[in-house]
């Protein structure tokens, strides 16, 4: 069922809501939190709320989506309650807000929280600079917001590194569970000896890839290569290097994974990527705040951004996988990997600031960001 | 923190978005043809594969009697996965977990093809990497438990190589464990004979529901029940399962057996056992089953048995819609046959906190609707300060968990009618799983696989356990069987008449569930 209420307050949708839940029955009640989804007005708003019926079906939930219209426009609240089929397992109210109201999405969402439950903020888009100083990030306990969906997803990442404040959360950070949970199953079992080299290797733009560097670089106290992949979606390859043999896992199509262990059989996994209804499931299921996020956040710094050609990529790579090139050929490259080792390090050390660090990066990344693109087009 | 966690980096205490993931295994399922196979065990693993938590490289290897090939096998599995799975049907999942998928033909008394079946374990182990760990899922009849169990022995698979002593093998069996107490006592001899207690894994599907591992989480994490959780404010506890379909098709298992053995032996006194146990001093499997031991070791059957039993035997009639028939009439039953389709016992624990408080346990066939629940019924105020007139339509307070289905909490309590007199009748209070949580919590049987794999033992009853309920069992079957055929009663009600007359003497009743 929707109902439309146009040019309306926050205390007639309350009104209208207390008198859907007489007339219905307890639909409403047995809620265990409210998400608040931050968006822009448009076609980005539906996607962002189907997502979250599908969650719910997971967390009943109340949510409200503040749409932010036209700015010009006259000041004016648009509503709408969607309940009972049209809105999974929750109830959506559909806020929609103009002229000089847009800036003001806080005041319309408080009259509208469930007591005494956990509030969740999303932000499907464009999130804001410091979500925890954001006036809406400032009602929830939980802030998540999506670095991939950003212009620029790799300067975002670094933006959340500044501005992070506990209880939040990113969706690249979600997307990597499976990635880890493989990774740290493979290091259950013996032998149990340290990580000498780790690479990582994935899209330009992925900075799913650049937290999963950034995590191990953290976990295993080695310095870890974050490499550009030729090929494939999202986190492409990692490599981790022991004494009895590398720890591979890798996903060139995006669906199946092959790890690969010293000892052990090639093994397919399946390691599909994950969509955003999953993601948001996963991240409503804990609302404490992710410490293991937060520690991978403060490594990123740690991770070694190896801009290294393809080729020197795929010689770097071949004492290990074995590839039938001569010997001759395998020699010089430990040098070639030292330089470029060299040059990018110091690079990132001299100019630590945060700001520069990101100008570095964004560059080069955009400019592969757009290559990549074309690539995929054609 | 467990010894991976300390050796392995990538393991984080508070990292808790982590599943864990079985290591390196394989599972073997005897009977592999049977329905519980089918509708459970397959559909299961595909979930599980489905929500990551199975090792790369998982083997499921069938075990039967059929002229089957290792496609055909897959091709039932893939049927069984596509119509019984909870998750959606994903290609990528099924190829990653099909390559894995073996079928073994064979009897149980053949030698031959336990040897087959040992080999098709080291090409596995070899191919998939299954690391040599491997269980062994007993969907049989009980009557084959030590042919199989001895072949398991004779052909090398029961025990993990001496020269790799890290390798696990375990074994999974099903209900009913025995018939009573010296039956029970030779199956677990038999078992463990090959086994150790340790690798083997008693499966009563109830202990993997959410709802009743939430009976714990209710008992222990909250303040607000465990100061009147005890005989103090408590006056009765009714544990139910009831089912609404018959026992057509089933006679080979339950005629003799009953509704005793069949359910109160395990699942009732497991949930009685949660509702009464003091508090753990950790939830480690240990501590646990400590706890369950313990308040099993305090509880008896109360007697007179003829004054606080019943029993009952369903008689045709029309059940919700359908005319159907008599227990007697039902194909494969004797004519005469005395097995019992709905049973009654009154238990009482004699510790501190439950003294005087009698748990009455019910369970039966082709009853009004199929549930499954506890209700704790509380005492009545020992002082109204009202009107006889205002109270009158004022019950006791309950606490119910649902079990199943409709799986949540129910309080039920006094309310003021509204109105300008005073005037209070019972209402409820409802916390809905459904509604609260996930709309699809997984099944039992995914948890406890899972369990077997991860060899977590808290979930499944040790043998002292399944003998001390048959201590609790026996002297009422003795009673029983000694006392000619139970009463009969209509399909589709709620039990014979001295069900209520049980309760009825000691001016209580029965809830309607």
């Amino acid at each position: 069922m929707i109902i439309d209420l146009p040019s309306t307050t926050t205390s007639q949708v309350n009104s209208k809501l207390v008198q859907l839940r007489e007339e219905g029955g307890a639909v409403t009640l047995g809620r265990v939190l409210t998400l608040v989804i931050v968006t822009d007005d448009g076609t980005k708003t539906e996607e962002a709320v189907d997502a979250a019926n599908d969650a719910s079906r997971e967390h009943p939930c109340r949510v409200i989506v503040v749409a932010r219209g036209a700015r010009k426009a006259a000041p004016r609240l648009d509503a709408q309650i969607r309940v009972g089929g049209d809105a999974g397992a929750s109830e959506v109210i559909v806020l929609r807000l103009y002229g000089e109201l847009a800036n003001e999405g806080a005041s319309c969402v408080v009259p509208l929280l469930l007591p005494d439950t956990p509030v969740v903020a999303w932000w499907p888009n464009e999130a804001p600079p410091v979500p925890a100083k954001d006036p809406i990030g400032q009602l929830a306990q939980r802030r998540i917001t999506d670095a991939a969906a950003e212009k620029n997803p790799i300067r975002a990442l670094e933006q959340r590194k500044a501005g992070y404040t506990p209880g939040d959360t990113d969706l690249a950070w979600t997307r990597l569970t499976l990635w880890r949970a493989m990774l740290a199953s493979a290091f259950d079992l013996p032998p149990y000896e340290k990580v000498t080299e780790a690479e990582v290797s994935g899209e330009a733009d992925s900075p799913s890839t650049d937290l999963l560097a950034a995590w191990l670089a953290g976990c295993l106290r080695v310095p870890v290569k974050r490499l550009k992949a030729a090929r494939g979606e999202g986190i492409v390859d990692v490599r981790l290097e022991r004494r009895s043999g590398v720890v591979e896992l890798s996903r060139p199509d995006g669906k199946i994974g092959t790890l690969t262990q010293p000892g052990q059989p090639e093994r397919r996994v399946a390691l599909q990527r994950r969509q955003v209804r999953d993601c948001l499931a996963e991240e409503l299921r804990r609302l404490d705040p992710d410490e293991v996020y937060e520690a991978a956040l403060r490594s990123l710094g740690k991770v070694v951004r190896g801009r290294i050609a393809p080729k020197a990529t795929a010689a770097a790579r071949k004492p290990a996988s074995g590839a039938a090139k001569a010997k001759s050929d395998g020699a010089p490259d430990p040098k070639a990997d030292g330089k470029v080792d060299g040059k990018v390090d110091g690079k990132v050390d001299a100019k630590a600031g945060g700001k520069a660090d990101g100008k570095v990066d964004g560059k080069p990344v955009k400019a592969a960001a757009k290559a990549a693109k074309a690539k995929a087009g054609s | 923190m467990t010894a991976p966690t300390k050796r392995n980096p990538l393991r984080d205490p508070r990292d808790k978005r982590l599943p864990r993931i079985a290591g390196p295994s394989g599972l073997v399922i005897f009977g592999v043809t049977g329905d519980l196979s089918r509708k459970k065990l397959m559909p299961a693993i595909y979930d599980l594969s489905n929500r990551g938590l199975l090792p790369p490289g998982f083997a499921l290897v069938g075990f039967a009697r059929r002229d089957w090939a290792d496609q055909d096998f897959m091709q039932v599995v893939h049927d069984a996965v596509k119509q019984h799975a909870r998750t959606p049907f994903r290609q990528a999942v099924w190829d990653q977990l099909a390559e894995g998928i073996r079928f073994v033909q064979g009897t149980f008394d053949d030698d031959a093809s336990f040897d087959a079946l040992a080999a098709t374990l080291s090409d596995l182990d070899r191919d998939r990497g299954t690391g040599g760990n491997h269980a062994f899922y007993l969907s049989v009849p009980p009557g084959a438990f030590p042919t199989v169990v001895n072949q398991l022995k004779r052909a090398g698979m029961a025990t993990p190589p001496t020269e790799h002593p890290g390798q696990w093998r375990r074994v999974v069996i099903e209900k009913p464990f025995g018939h009573d107490l010296a039956s029970a006592k030779q199956l677990n001899k038999i078992v463990n004979e090959v086994f150790p207690e340790e690798s083997v894994f008693r499966i009563d599907h109830y202990l993997g529901k959410e709802t009743v591992q939430n009976i714990l989480a209710l008992r222990f994490a909250n303040q607000l029940y465990e100061p009147i959780w005890n005989a103090n404010y408590v006056d009765h506890v009714q544990i139910t399962m009831a089912e609404d379909i018959g026992l057509g098709g089933r006679a080979g298992y339950y005629d003799g057996i009953g509704a005793a053995r069949d359910v109160i032996q395990n699942h009732l006194l497991q949930l009685l056992a949660l509702t009464a146990m003091e508090e753990p001093v950790s939830f480690r499997p240990s501590d646990l089953r400590a706890e369950k031991v313990k308040v099993l070791s305090a509880t008896r059957p109360v007697g007179p048995f003829d004054e606080t039993t019943a029993r009952g035997q369903y008689s045709g009639g029309w059940q919700g819609g359908q005319k159907v028939p008599g227990l007697l009439e039902e194909g494969g039953f004797a004519k005469d046959s005395t097995t019992e389709t709905y049973a009654a016992i009154t238990c009482e624990i004699n510790t501190r906190r439950w003294a005087g408080v009698p748990f009455y346990l019910r369970t039966g066939k082709r009853l009004g609707r199929r549930v499954t629940e506890v209700a704790v019924v509380f005492k009545r105020a020992p002082h109204l300060p009202f009107d006889d007139t205002a109270t009158e339509e004022l019950g006791q307070n309950a606490l119910v968990v649902r079990v199943q289905p409709d799986e949540g909490v129910t309080i039920r309590f006094g309310s003021k009618v509204p109105g300008n007199t005073m005037e209070v009748r019972d209402v409820t209070m409802d916390f809905g799983y459904g509604h609260a949580f996930t709309e699809s919590s997984p099944e039992a049987y995914e948890r406890l696989l899972l369990d077997v794999l991860l060899g977590e033992p808290s979930l499944f009853p040790k043998n002292d356990e399944v003998e001390l309920s048959w201590e609790i069992l026996d002297p009422v079957m003795k009673h029983w069987s000694a006392n000619g055929a139970p009463e009969k009663y209509k399909a589709g009600t709620w039990g014979p008449a001295s069900a209520d007359e049980m309760l009825a003497r000691t001016g209580r009743h029965w809830r309607r569930p």
